[in-house]
């Protein structure tokens, strides 16, 4: 009996099992590809669409900020470009908090006479260290590393550090 | 006319307008009353978007320095480019309240029962392509309104759990508000979004034909009609859809020159205006934003609302009341009163958290996820249900009043927060007249 007569059996007993695996097979490595095929453009695309990173580099994102003698005890300066707040605390400690409210991401003015950061989107209040006094703000101020260098107050606003409530390690002393 | 079967199908073949529009429909769908146009003047609208936005595109320039000034440009230095832009606003804000009205509508006739039911799937696709294309072009005149509504829009994506930070920073194109935001949206806004809506627009429509047209009308009571009586689409249903447009369209041209589109002063990332409020069809989230935990207010709501409607085709009814109005008169009833209920009940709580309830007072030692998200939509979500199931039973509602019922309390309840919203919060969100 020939290897054709004896499959051609097989098939003949057996059709579903035997005869379309290959077909099967073929199928599968198939579908397999196109969901490779899927998974690369989606990749390509997600990749292209994610946000760019800057092309300015890290020389523009410090602000020299003046010297330690500029900025009186328990004072704010406002620094439009940097987007961001000196604040001298009592003690003499610097920090440097973003102006961007924690709420929703308006833009926190400094209330001298209130002695407060009070948000006119939601009415979120901040005091001077950068903590909430008022919600609906969930979270403090957010920092940019000060750096005293000389008695010159440097402020790096190229990273945004995050932080749920003041503490005295934030503080930079000079 | 055609005399036989072979001249009619010739006559078909070659008219253009049955290519688009239906030989024969069923003489009762024709009444205004019927369907008021809902549909056909959101595709109207939709047109007119489309092609006033054409024209805007010549005159827009998409970048944070020039995007301001290119519309004070059109406006004062362009034949007729107030105009233009006076109909593309007022459509697209004319389009929200038809969409919802028409949804409304569908709701109330039944609509959505099969063989209709992914056609619905399919229509809220379009509403949410809507207020995408809505909310993106919100931010293109960067003036003041617009910087700062999608900086708090955006700004509540940051709330979604596990991903919201960088979501946020996926449609902000970056951390903040700026070049790349403005050249993403504006991709969307005249790409991506519109070819989307074609696409679903061809599908509903389609999806229409092959239930064979709208719902036949009936009184509550009356069996459904087989083989009810047809008059030619042409002249008879596409005159009427043609005096609708041409209505609509002077309408909306009438009222785009007399009253100007709002264009602020120009965007100033120093200053956030008091009270800074997203656009009025999202209004009803801001409003949501300041009675409970961001979580919910942002995310699980309208989460279970989004899946809430989309769950009404797919309920199992047991019967099939399409194209009855509401059902019957016990669900004329109870819509009624639910209505009232709603008007009533949401003004009261929510001056009762404004002013009586202080939640942090009262439970200081709450996390605030459950002080002002699980334990309020908890018990309210408690009280909703004990409401539907005395409905059911003391009402002798079937499920499909008893849906509506609940549907209408939902979306006048909504309503009625997004009124509080645009006229009801000034200065700092403090509740009063807000103009």
């Amino acid at each position: 009996m020939g290897r054709k007569q004896r499959k051609q059996e097989e098939e003949a007993a057996d059709p579903v099992e035997t005869s379309p695996s290959r077909r099967a097979f073929l199928w599968k490595a198939w579908i397999g590809l196109a969901a490779v095929a899927v998974a690369e453009v989606v990749w390509v695309a997600l990749g292209f669409l994610r946000p760019r990173r800057p092309l300015e580099e890290e020389e523009a994102a410090v602000v020299t900020a003046g010297p330690v003698d500029a900025f009186s005890p328990d004072s704010v300066t406002a620094f439009p470009q940097g987007k961001f707040y000196l604040a001298r605390l009592e003690d003499g400690g610097f920090l440097a908090v973003s102006r961007e409210c924690t709420h929703l991401g308006c833009t926190v003015p400094w209330i001298e006479e209130d002695h407060r950061f009070v948000c006119p989107c939601h009415s979120s209040a901040f005091d001077i260290r950068g903590e909430v006094i008022n919600p609906p703000a969930p979270r403090a101020l957010d920092l940019f590393e000060v750096r005293i260098e000389n008695r010159i107050v440097k402020v790096n606003t190229a990273n945004v550090e995050r932080r749920s409530a003041f503490s005295s390690g934030q503080v930079t002393r000079p | 006319m055609p005399k036989d079967d072979r001249e009619r199908k010739w006559v078909t073949f070659n008219h253009f307008i049955l290519h688009f529009r239906p030989v024969r429909v069923p003489a009762k769908t024709l009444s205004y009353t019927h369907t008021f146009g809902l549909g056909g003047m959101s595709l109207v609208l939709v047109l007119l978007l489309v092609g006033t936005g054409v024209l805007l595109m010549f005159a827009y320039e998409p970048a944070p320095g020039d995007a301001y000034d290119s519309v004070l440009r059109l406006q004062e230095n362009v034949t007729f480019g107030k105009f233009v832009r006076g109909v593309h606003h007022w459509s697209a804000n004319l389009l929200i309240v038809v969409m919802v009205l028409h949804l409304f509508r569908v709701v109330f006739t039944g609509a959505f029962h099969p063989p209709r039911q992914f056609n619905w799937v399919i229509g809220l696709g379009l509403l949410a392509c809507v207020l995408a294309s809505n909310f993106t072009g919100y931010l293109l005149p960067w003036d003041q309104l617009s910087y700062w509504a999608i900086t708090i829009s955006t700004g509540m994506l940051g709330y979604v759990p596990w991903g919201g930070g960088w979501l946020q920073a996926a449609v902000r194109g970056g951390n903040e508000i700026g070049r790349a935001t403005l050249i993403t949206f504006y991709t969307l806004h005249t790409t991506v979004v519109p070819v989307l809506i074609f696409v679903l627009m061809g599908f509903h429509f389609w999806r229409v034909r092959r239930a064979r047209g709208v719902v036949v009308p009936r009184a509550p009571g009356e069996a459904v009609d087989e083989r009810p009586e047809k008059v030619l689409g042409l002249p008879f249903l596409f005159m009427k859809e043609f005096v609708v447009a041409l209505i609509l369209v002077a309408s909306v041209f009438l009222f785009s020159a007399l009253v100007a589109a709002p264009l602020g002063e120009a965007a100033n990332a120093g200053m956030s205006p008091n009270p800074a409020k997203a656009p009025w069809y999202f209004m009803g989230f801001q409003e949501l934003l300041l009675h409970f935990h961001p979580v919910f207010a942002v995310v699980l709501l309208p989460l279970a609302g989004a899946v809430g409607l989309a769950m009404i085709a797919y309920l199992g009814y047991g019967e099939d009341p399409s194209g009855i109005w509401f059902v019957s008169r016990r669900g004329r009833a109870l819509a009624r009163a639910a209505a009232g209920v709603a008007l009533v009940l949401t003004p009261i709580l929510v001056m009762a958290d404004e002013w009586l309830l202080d939640l942090a007072g009262m439970a200081p030692g709450l996390p605030p996820i459950l002080r002002d998200g699980v334990v309020p939509v908890g018990a309210l979500g408690l009280a909703f249900w004990a409401g539907y199931r005395w409905v059911r039973t003391r009402k002798s509602a079937t499920r499909a009043e008893a849906v509506q019922t609940a549907f209408v309390f939902f979306a006048v309840a909504f309503l009625v927060l997004t009124a509080i919203g645009v006229w009801f919060r000034g200065p700092g969100m403090a509740l009063g007249w807000a103009g």
